[in-house]
């Protein structure tokens, strides 16, 4: 009352009744309230039931055929479950899978960044929402229409690609390809297909728009006032976006680039419309063969028996593992760098 | 921005500041013009000597812009053209894109590098590799959805695509016989029974997540994020192993329909959660201050002013589950007739009758294949279309329909005050002594606080703030909120 006093305002005079006290801060909730507080908790319960549910269920069913495998269920290529330990592993699908990732990756990234760029730096202010409103479709077009983009379009037109890379670069192994012969004019060219590579390409058009509309949101977030100060300072526009705009969003592009990963590393139907499966180690990603976890599963479940499930569990639960770890790591990268604190990622 | 190359630019800002500010800044401003200056008119600057000053040119793009970029063009193609038809065996139509444009750039540096300095020629090259990138994403995009439309345009314009299903049609028999209806009854019902399932729950949690934070919410958030890393394939062999292996009932309908909320609940929680985050604290906190109880809050302030952007979350999560072929390959079975029971025997779905459709050697089949894919893109796009007239809208930021009828409703508000006000209702005993101390007001409050619903009118006065309390926790703090969303989004264009 006294330091009110001491201010100018003027404070009422005491009203009649009981002094005042301290009331206890504590709100006593009416039956209504705790109704919704109830209902609220138990929709909470629910689906925290229905994930635990699908987690423990897949770590219970894996449990099995990782028993019967051991460790060579990483290191172990082929995949009959049925012949016993020693015999099934996902060592080729996992390999498989991560290379299939690391080339949409290789691809999605500077189409990711460009793209972000442009519409967050470069382009007029009127087609700017048109142009998010379609990063966001390409993220919605189904994974099957993809698919047959790959299969039925990209297939053909990629051969030639692929042959002048392995003709000029298959010195390097990631790149040779085994019985393609460049100076055979007459060879096949269908070695070259139902690749990697071209799985890769058609995952890349699923994952640019995730990590497009990341890096976009994290680079209009960039602080008016430095870009500012650095124009001002006589940069270019590129000198601007060099020094201001990318050091910003640097955790948005590698955290939103991880995202899409995670993505791409559980692609499955698209992926399966364009390899050609096999069980072996693939490390030339322009030959024809290829694998990725989820094809695995989609191709193997109808004819499995009981441990085969099991297995293919299993691999789910490799794949799914994969996937938090890296998702978890985008989520850390993007919540510590300098822009992460608002986006939405 | 202008780009500030020394040849040009500085020249002209000195010429333009010694001649501009100096004067201005050395006589002082005369009486006369004192209340012109007050009405911000551009203060006297002395005669230009070299008469009348012409206005520059602010335009980003220069016209030397322009032409070397069309410059560039024109050499860049003909140079390839010429390699291609005289100097080297190429051939190849990709082979002719890339090198061209690989030649454009070069040429385009060239030019830029005849007028302009490194700086700006590395400018200049950066946004011509950045526009790029940015069409041939578009490019991509079009070609996607166009190829899917061009080949399927065959088998859709046969009316029967849309009313037969597949039951009694061989793969070799033409186009004007069978369809895709099983498929599409198939996706409409699965759809509908997943969203059925998954929408409230989704919600539910989200407003969950947000409302009753705590330790257990933030374990449920942090295993709600985690499970959208499932891959879509293993959410259908867990429905498959648990729904179709153990409990032993057949695949159907609903089985996919499971396989699908699984996939689908993570997504739309998480980005309900997003958007409910985002309404503004101080709505909230002006609808408590007003006296609403907790699930008023949420249920007049809170999800109105997060609808558009839940809707969004809603139809871009359908969009998700609707596309997603290997959820369904495990569980739904794959009929070929129309089956209208999701919970009796096997279905089909457009993405899995396309997927199975194009594996197939026949023609007529993969044409099929694309007409179902065309269908199913035509359906996602119907949806994205809906949720962008829907949403795209941040919370708190009203659609016309919206404002109109927020104006409504407060001009009944207002007509309803001015009732009251000219039947006074003595609701304190106070309204004849408006003129006495203001020290009377607590006095008056304390009797309503102690005792607030032992007489009729006092319970008026807080009623009376009640639906105040969320009409207008309304009205009042939302055209605040709208102001204020108002500025920050400007602020953000700036």
């Amino acid at each position: 009352m006294r330091t009110l006093d001491s201010l100018s305002t003027t404070v009422p005079s005491a009203p009649d009744g009981p002094p005042d006290a301290p009331r206890p801060a504590r709100q006593r909730r009416s039956p209504a309230d705790l109704a919704f507080r109830g209902l609220l908790g138990g929709g909470g319960l629910v689906v925290l039931a229905v994930m635990l549910l699908v987690g423990g269920f897949l770590l219970l069913q894996a449990q099995r055929a990782l028993d019967v495998a051991g460790w060579s269920f990483l290191t172990r290529q082929e995949w009959e479950p049925d012949a016993g330990a020693g015999h099934f592993g996902i060592a080729a699908v996992l390999t498989g899978t991560v290379l299939i990732a690391l080339v949409a990756i290789t691809f999605a990234v500077p189409l990711a960044t460009g793209t972000a760029l442009y519409i967050s730096e470069y382009a007029p202010r009127r087609i700017k929402q048109t142009l998010i409103s379609l990063v966001d479709l390409m993220a919605a077009v189904p994974s099957v229409v993809y698919g047959l983009w790959g299969a039925f379009l990209l297939t053909g037109n990629v051969v030639g690609l692929a042959r002048w890379i392995s003709t000029y670069f298959g010195w390097i192994p990631l790149f040779a390809v085994e019985g393609g012969d460049p100076r055979d004019p007459l060879a096949s060219e269908s070695v070259y297909t139902a690749s990697t590579f071209i799985a890769g390409m058609v995952v890349a058009m699923m994952v640019t728009p995730v990590a497009c509309s990341i890096m976009r949101e994290v680079f209009s977030q960039a602080p008016a006032g430095e870009r500012e100060g650095a124009l001002a300072l006589g940069a270019t526009k590129w000198g601007m976006i060099r020094s201001v705009v990318l050091p910003f969003g640097r955790g948005g592009m590698i955290g939103g680039t991880m995202l899409g990963l995670g993505r791409a590393l559980g692609e499955t139907i698209a992926v399966v419309m364009i390899i050609s499966p096999i069980f072996q180690i693939q490390p030339h990603i322009l030959q024809l063969g290829s694998n990725s976890v989820s094809a695995l599963i989609a191709l193997r479940y109808g004819d499995a028996t009981p441990i085969g499930i099991s297995a293919l569990f299993a691999a789910g639960l490799a794949l799914f593992t994969m996937t938090l770890i890296v998702n978890f790591f985008a989520s850390i990268v993007i919540a510590r760098s300098r822009s992460g604190a608002a986006s939405e990622a | 921005m202008p780009t500030l190359t020394p040849k040009h630019a500085i020249e002209e800002h000195t010429g333009m500041s010694t001649e501009t500010l100096s004067p201005a800044a050395a006589t002082p401003v005369p009486e006369t013009t004192r209340d012109r200056v007050r009405s911000t008119t551009i203060p006297a600057t002395a005669p230009d000597a070299a008469g009348t000053e012409v206005r520059r040119r602010t335009a980003t793009v220069r016209h030397t812009d322009l032409y070397a970029g069309f410059g560039a063009t024109v050499a860049a193609l003909s140079l390839v053209a010429l390699i291609y038809t005289q100097l080297a065996p190429f051939d190849g139509v990709l082979g002719f894109v890339v090198l061209a444009y690989v030649a454009f750039i070069g040429f385009y540096a060239l030019l830029v590098s005849l007028d302009e300095d490194g700086p700006a020629v590395r400018d200049r090259v950066v946004g011509a590799l950045v526009h790029s990138v940015g069409f041939l994403l578009l490019a991509v995009l079009l070609l996607v959805i166009g190829y899917t439309l061009a080949r399927g345009w065959k088998a859709m314009v046969h009316l029967n695509f849309f009313t037969e299903d597949m039951s009694v049609t061989s793969p070799l028999a033409a186009l004007d016989e069978g369809g895709v209806l099983h498929a599409i009854v198939g996706t409409l019902e699965q759809i509908t029974l997943a969203l059925t399932m998954t929408v409230p729950l989704a919600v539910i949690c989200a407003v969950f997540l947000n409302e009753i934070p705590g330790r257990f919410s933030r374990m449920v958030r942090t295993i709600a994020e985690a499970m959208t890393a499932l891959p879509s394939i293993v959410a259908g062999l867990f429905v498959y192993a648990t729904v179709i292996l153990s409990l032993g009932y057949d695949r159907s309908g609903f089985a996919a329909s499971l396989a699908i909320s699984v996939m689908m609940l993570p997504i739309i929680i998480r980005a309900s959660d997003v958007v409910i985050r985002l309404v503004p604290g101080n709505l909230r906190e002006a609808a408590l201050a007003l006296g609403a109880s907790q699930w008023r809050t949420v249920w007049h302030v809170v999800l109105p002013t997060a609808r558009s952007g839940l809707t969004t979350a809603v139809i871009l999560g359908t969009a998700r589950g609707v596309g997603e072929t290997s959820p369904v390959l495990l569980t739904a079975g794959g009929a070929d007739a129309v089956n209208f029971n999701p919970f009796k025997d096997w279905q089909n779905s457009l993405p899995l009758v396309t997927y199975k459709s194009v594996a197939q050697p026949s023609e007529n089949m993969v044409a099929r294949g694309f007409g179902t894919a065309a269908t199913l893109m035509l359906l996602v796009l119907l949806l994205f279309i809906l949720a962008r007239l829907v949403g795209g809208r941040g919370p708190g930021q009203l659609s016309r329909g919206q404002q109109r009828r927020r104006v409504r409703q407060s001009a009944q508000d207002r007509a309803r005050y001015a009732r009251r006000e000219a039947s006074p209702v003595d609701i304190f005993d106070l309204s004849p002594a408006a003129d006495q101390p203001a020290a009377d007001q607590p006095a008056a409050d304390q009797p309503a606080a102690d005792q607030p619903a032992a007489d009729q009118p006092a319970a008026d006065g807080p009623a009376g703030a009640d639906p105040g309390g969320h009409a207008a926790a309304g009205p009042g703090p939302r055209t605040a909120h709208e102001a204020v969303s108002r500025n920050d989004s400007e602020d953000r264009n700036a």
